[in-house]
């Protein structure tokens, strides 16, 4: 029966796929057209004209994540103001405009087409989550318009398997590994863990990297992964894997996931008496983990995060503040990820000067440098990804505490 | 020490499987039709519960009842809504409707309330004790207590009342049955109604012991239930108990074994095996068929 089911679901989503493929085939085309009969004066990709400068952004506004995609457009938003309210970039003002994606890869790629031929945009801040990232690239890098995501973490978006680079692709998080490195780090050389465990989603390519690269910083810093487990997403029983690991006696438990899954884990993990320090990602950042798993299950239990509100650093309470008067609530990850995108774009088209194309600004984002933003200060590494810092939370009583920052 | 820790998670996940599977064998037993919607009222029981407990206050005893009630219901509109008019279909057509059923409920929940999943609150405040380096749940003794007490109560249905006899008198031949003057329809119906409300029980159950309920909660235990039921032989009552223990001991020897991943599959290695050795189950016998 779930076999039928998942044939039938493969077969749509197939149709549904091909059918895109066509939409963006079709989209291109007419791209090209539009490009050449414009005359190509100042280089590639669309160019700011007047006084304001255009930057889409194409967003999950709606649909199944859609709270990552309206929490960044607000941190957008807030960014946009302050610059403007501040004389906009080289005396021009920033128009953002927001498309909604729907969640789905097929209407990320339509919403992507549209900014750059209808709209005219000079960049964008891409889709939300990876996979729409992905979907996106392959249209950022045929109308040479830089494409930012704020919270794709999956390295493919900015590297393709094969090794090249997309030129047009960036971003303003941390790559899914780096979080493993952090953990590694943090579980060796703060917590003092030696034989530690690893129980990792098994079928999300996220918990798999994580993992990887977990083990390989830890065996680094002198550990050892007395044990490797794997669960399946969906599951509700972990109680029998569990109890194979506290055999193993480790002393510190890293368990990449999502919260679906990892809130039981951490709840049956503390009701067979695992005292030990339990670790994950962002993955883990959200407040139905806290129902799942329980507030005194969750003690001594840390994740690596993109920021945090509590952050004493200066910039950051700035923007806690800014963000609070505006919208009456604590900024999360996502807003400041919004935040920063559109800095991070503004730096670049600052720099770009009087000739703001899309071929600067993605020359100009590829040379940041020392970059100073809420989420950490960055520069640009040579895959297009930032080399930033990440922040350790802890759970105390059900709420994240910031515990420390670890630099790469 | 592990080795007995592993012995009762795996009774404790057995004791889910074969509550599950009660519901599900009692049906097959008495209108021989492998009723696949009984995973998603038992999802159905599960959020029932949820909603009397965390939104409406009410307390476990008052919430189980009120599942299980309109499980009951719910079990009787789909038997003469969906099934009724089969009754004399193949019994592929039958199975197929049963399908159907279950999409239909699982994508209709989807429908109105999204497909996140919600978390039950918690009741038992101190859940483990420590018995010799055993950690032992609460909880999983009331869930292994509750399906041998609804067991037993089936057995005693099935087996003592009235309504049990013209269960078993409509399970060996309808036909005779309505002419002997026993209301098939309602006696049917009954068997839903039971059938249902003992999945909606183990809807609340399950959520208890495992926090998260979603709307697609009820497919995968719901086939392995299927299994159980098959393993103690199908339409036995304390076979489906026993094939449930059986499979959540099994389930949990491959896991701690280290093949965790292949957990699920071992499951259904059991159900082609018993189907290819032992067709009738552990408990069955090879009845002859009459001509």
């Amino acid at each position: 029966m779930k076999h039928y089911k998942l044939k039938k679901f493969a077969s749509l989503f197939l149709a549904t796929s091909v059918l895109a493929g066509a939409l963006a085939g079709c989209g291109t085309d007419s791209g090209g057209g539009s490009s050449s009969n414009g005359g190509s004066s100042s280089g590639g990709g669309n160019s700011a004209s007047g006084d304001t400068i255009k930057i889409g952004a194409n967003l999950e506004l709606s649909g199944a994540v859609a709270t990552y995609g309206l929490s960044i457009a607000d941190g957008a938003t807030l960014a946009m103001e302050e610059i403007n309210a501040s004389g906009g970039i080289n005396g021009k003002k920033i128009e953002l405009i927001k498309v909604d994606n729907k969640s789905e890869n097929a209407e990320a790629v339509s919403a992507a087409i549209r900014l750059a031929e209808q709209e005219k945009v000079v960049a964008m801040i891409g889709p939300a989550t990876s996979g729409n990232s992905v979907a996106t690239v392959q249209i950022a890098n045929q109308h040479k318009i830089p494409m930012v995501t704020a919270s794709g973490t999956a390295p493919n978006v900015t590297e393709n398997a094969d090794g090249t680079i997309n030129e047009y692709a960036f971003r303003t998080c941390f790559i899914d590994p780096f979080q493993g490195t952090v953990a590694a780090n943090f579980a060796t050389n703060e917590l003092g863990a030696k034989n530690v465990a690893i129980y990792a989603d098994n079928a999300s390519d996220y918990a798999k990297g994580l993992a990887a690269s977990f083990k390989e910083t830890v065996e680094k810093n002198g550990g050892k992964v007395v044990i490797e487990q794997a669960y399946v997403a969906k599951d509700v029983d972990f109680k029998s894997t569990l109890t194979n690991i506290k055999g193993a006696n480790p002393d510190f438990i890293f368990i990449p996931g999502y919260y679906e899954e990892v809130g039981l884990i951490v709840k049956q993990a503390r009701e067979l008496g695992i005292t030990a320090p339990l670790m994950g990602a962002d993955g883990w950042d959200s407040p139905t983990l806290i129902d799942l798993a329980g507030k005194d299950a969750l003690n001594n239990t840390f994740i690596t995060n993109h920021y945090s509100s509590e952050d004493p650093d200066e910039t950051i309470q700035k923007f806690v503040k800014a963000f609070e008067t505006k919208y009456n609530q604590a900024p999360n990850a996502f807003h400041a990820l919004g935040y920063d995108t559109v800095y991070y774009l503004k730096d670049a088209i600052e720099r770009a000067g009087d000739n703001v194309t899309g071929e600067t600004i993605k020359n100009m984002l590829a040379e940041t440098k020392d970059l100073s933003l809420v989420t950490g200060k960055f520069t640009v590494d040579e895959k297009h990804n930032p080399v930033k810092s990440a922040t350790v939370l802890e759970f105390k009583d059900g709420n994240q505490v910031f515990n420390s920052k670890v630099n790469p | 020490m592990e080795w007995i820790q592993q012995l009762v998670n795996g009774i404790s996940l057995g004791s889910i499987y074969a509550l599950i599977a009660l519901g599900y064998t009692m049906v097959y037993g008495i209108i021989k039709l492998i009723n696949f919607a009984h995973g998603d009222v038992f999802m159905l029981g599960a959020f029932i519960g949820f909603f009397a407990i965390a939104r409406w206050d009410m307390h476990f005893i008052p919430a189980l009842l009120m599942a299980m009630i309109l499980c009951a219901v719910i079990g009787v509109i789909i038997e003469r809504v969906a099934y009724k008019r089969l009754r004399n279909a193949t019994r592929i057509a039958a199975l197929i409707t049963a399908i159907g059923v279950s999409l239909l409920i699982e994508y209709t929940v989807i429908f109105f309330r999204g497909a996140a999943p919600e978390a039950y609150p918690t009741i038992f405040e101190n859940p483990s004790f420590n018995v010799f380096g055993v950690q032992i749940d609460t909880r999983s003794i009331f869930i292994l207590t509750v399906s041998i007490v609804l067991m037993m109560l089936l057995q005693f249905i099935v087996h003592r009342t009235k309504i049990g006899k013209a269960m078993r008198a409509v399970s060996h031949d309808a036909d005779a049955a309505r002419l002997m003057g026993i209301n098939v329809d309602n006696t049917i119906s009954a068997t839903f109604a039971i059938g249902s409300a003992l999945a909606g029980a183990a809807g609340v159950i399950f959520g208890i012991y495992y926090t998260r309920i979603d709307p697609l909660m009820g497919v995968l235990p719901g086939l392995k239930a299927f299994v159980a039921a098959v393993l103690g032989g199908i339409g036995i009552i304390p076979g489906a108990m026993a094939g449930g223990l059986v499979l959540g001991v099994v389930e949990t020897v491959v896991s701690a074994l280290g093949f965790s991943l292949w957990r699920d599959a071992a499951a259904f290695v059991i159900l082609i095996l018993i189907l290819i050795l032992r067709p009738a189950g552990i408990f069955g016998k090879n009845a002859r068929e009459k001509v």
